[in-house]
């Protein structure tokens, strides 16, 4: 197959492709959306969406531009609170959670709150945590979705906004977070990269077609192995393509907004 | 307990449950008519310096109409619970760095500055990147959690969040091993606000509401808000809801006014009622970009402005209400 694509559409059909049927995920708006749109009308019918303001099961007709919006519980099976959502998160129901930052370190640990060494003057103040520190301790597996560059794959974080593997093995189970929970993948536009089960450090699992090793660890601020055997990453199908552009996103909302260079 | 761990933010609002009893002691019960303007409740009910919470998700079933009253009637050094903060946090910050004093003071942040998809607010960036508002850090569950603990009387809950973060080292929480299991956990403490807004879909003269979608964190809130302005999409009798009392989600003795505001989250979402008018979202982020610019915006859609409906008719008026009606429903797509 030899459909052209985007580095977006192919980032989103990867993480598609790791929801798997019957599983639940508590996700945002964006790509993450689109991507579990995509998983359930692909091989994941009976995935279940969550979202952090009380919408529970949606069948969701278009994105939604907000968590809490009127898409985010449109022929869903209850509209809750977010109290609700987030303990069913706690007690350990919820399978996947999707999150993105302005940086990342090697531990899958991200900064959303700010960037610049003073706290109190930052040179850019960002949200916050939001969700994102409460998804990212309770659900299972954590995946970020990000752009693949030096300012945000950091070695070190201007601050920890939410728990990754933190400093290494055994730190989220030290600090009191969920054992067995914890980052899972990072979808990016270069790559897809897990993390080792030893190390717990973020490694390449795929490279995306036409990207070479070196041009990812060129455009990672931190030291970063290789999975052995490295693969490439499997191309859209034509059937995916079609239904993310017909369906998920015909508008092309979060599919236009391609990051530059790697089509 | 051992305190294992404390965050170094400082405690905005006092968690103490007997404070909080003394003054609920005193909040007045009768089933009595508390129906008056949005000036009249923000006059009444919020005052300088107040620790001020609203309702809703960022753009969704927000209550507009006090945001802009509070910064009409000028009120000084607020502090502000960041919960799911988005043009209400927009708004708020509008009072800051304008010329018109210091409307916030203080936030606990759990999610501020940014519009979700929408993007950054520039003034709100410019107001908090200049180090004028003192921040701890929580997230978007333990507020509503501390919310919770206020709700119920308690003075703190535990949860399994913010653990080994820095979000936790800004935070006023504190890690202790549970007495029962051993297991590290976080406490955060009870958050009652002086004074608190909701808008709701439904109220009753008396103040008993009824919301439709997400409730996010506001039966919460209403019960842990030391005061309660409720503004609504509609008043309905009261003889309605006693027909039908398992719709009410927020009992008349919470409520200290209740105003009824039509499209009262505009440019908010309105769950059943009202999309986003993303078009009038856009010109804030815009207009915010240039100082001069965004005070001639904010004289014309808040401070010459003298009441909501005036607001929302200078932005297009009931066509504009309509056309955002078919956006819920979906008409627009032929549906």
């Amino acid at each position: 197959m030899s459909a052209t694509y985007n580095a977006m559409e192919l980032m989103i059909c990867c993480a598609a492709r790791l929801l798997e049927d019957g599983k639940t995920a508590a996700i945002g708006t964006g790509a993450p959306c689109a991507a579990a749109m995509l998983a359930q009308r692909t091989h994941a019918p009976h995935l279940v969406i969550l979202f952090e303001a009380g919408g529970i099961a949606p069948q969701l007709p278009t994105m939604p531009i907000s968590v809490g919006d009127s898409r985010s519980f449109h022929r869903a099976v209850m509209a809750t609170s977010m109290a609700d959502i987030m303990e069913t998160c706690q007690r350990g129901l919820i399978d996947y959670t999707f999150l993105g930052g302005a940086q990342i370190d090697p531990y899958g640990n991200l900064n959303s709150t700010s960037i610049g060494s003073d706290y109190v003057r930052p040179k850019v103040r960002l949200p916050g945590s939001g969700g994102a520190n409460d998804l990212a301790s309770f659900c299972w597996r954590m995946v970020v979705i990000t752009q693949h560059d030096r300012r945000r794959f950091v070695d070190k974080l201007d601050f920890l906004t939410t728990p990754g593997y933190l400093t290494g093995p055994g730190a989220r189970e030290a600090a009191g977070l969920p054992p067995g929970s914890g980052p899972y993948r990072v979808i990016t536009d270069l790559a897809v990269l897990g993390y080792n089960d030893a190390t717990k450090r973020m490694e390449i699992h795929s490279l995306h077609p036409g990207v070479t090793l070196e041009q990812v660890r060129a455009a990672t601020g931190f030291e970063l192995a290789a999975r052995e055997p490295l693969t490439t990453t499997e191309p859209p199908t034509p059937t995916e393509l079609l239904l993310l552009r017909e369906e998920v996103d015909p508008h092309r909302y979060i599919i236009g907004r391609c990051y530059t260079g790697h089509s | 307990m051992d305190i294992l761990f404390q965050g170094d933010g400082a405690l905005l609002a006092d968690p103490s449950t007997g404070h909080a009893r003394q003054f609920f002691a005193d909040k007045p019960r009768a089933l009595i008519d508390k129906v008056m303007t949005v000036a009249e409740a923000v006059c009444r009910f919020v005052h300088d310096g107040d620790y001020f919470a609203c309702g809703g998700f960022g753009c969704v079933r927000i209550p507009t109409a006090v945001l802009h009253e509070i910064l009409r009637q000028g009120r000084q050094r607020l502090r502000f619970a960041g919960h799911t903060a988005t043009h209400d946090f927009q708004l708020l910050c509008a009072g800051n760095g304008l010329g018109q004093g210091q409307t916030l003071a203080a936030v606990d942040v759990a999610y501020v500055v940014g519009l979700e998809a929408r993007g950054l607010s520039p003034h709100a960036r410019r107001v908090m990147e200049s180090g004028e508002i003192a921040c701890t850090e929580w997230t978007n569950y333990t507020l509503a959690l501390r919310f919770k603990a206020a709700a119920m009387g308690v003075p703190f809950l535990p949860v399994h969040a913010m653990l080994g973060t820095d979000t936790l080292r800004h935070s006023a929480a504190r890690v202790v091993a549970c007495p029962f299991t051993g297991e590290k956990v976080a406490l955060v403490p009870a958050l009652y606000p002086d004074v608190a807004a909701i808008h709701v879909h439904e109220a009753d003269r008396y103040g008993n509401c009824r919301i439709r979608g997400p409730t996010v964190a506001d039966l919460d809130l209403a019960r842990a808000a030391k005061r309660l302005i409720i503004t609504c999409e509609r008043l309905i009798p009261n003889d309605d809801i006693r027909q039908d009392p398992d719709h009410t989600v927020i009992p008349f003795f919470c409520v200290d006014a209740v105003c009824e505001v039509p499209y009262g989250s505009y440019p908010g979402n309105m769950p059943y009622e009202y999309f986003s008018d993303e078009e009038h979202l856009r010109q804030w982020l815009s207009a915010e970009k240039d100082v001069e610019g965004f005070r001639a915006f904010l004289r014309k859609h808040i401070y010459d402005v003298s009441d909501f409906t005036e607001y929302w008719q200078r932005c297009g008026g009931l066509p504009r209400m309509q056309e955002l009606r078919r956006q819920e429903f979906l008409l627009h797509r032929g549906l």
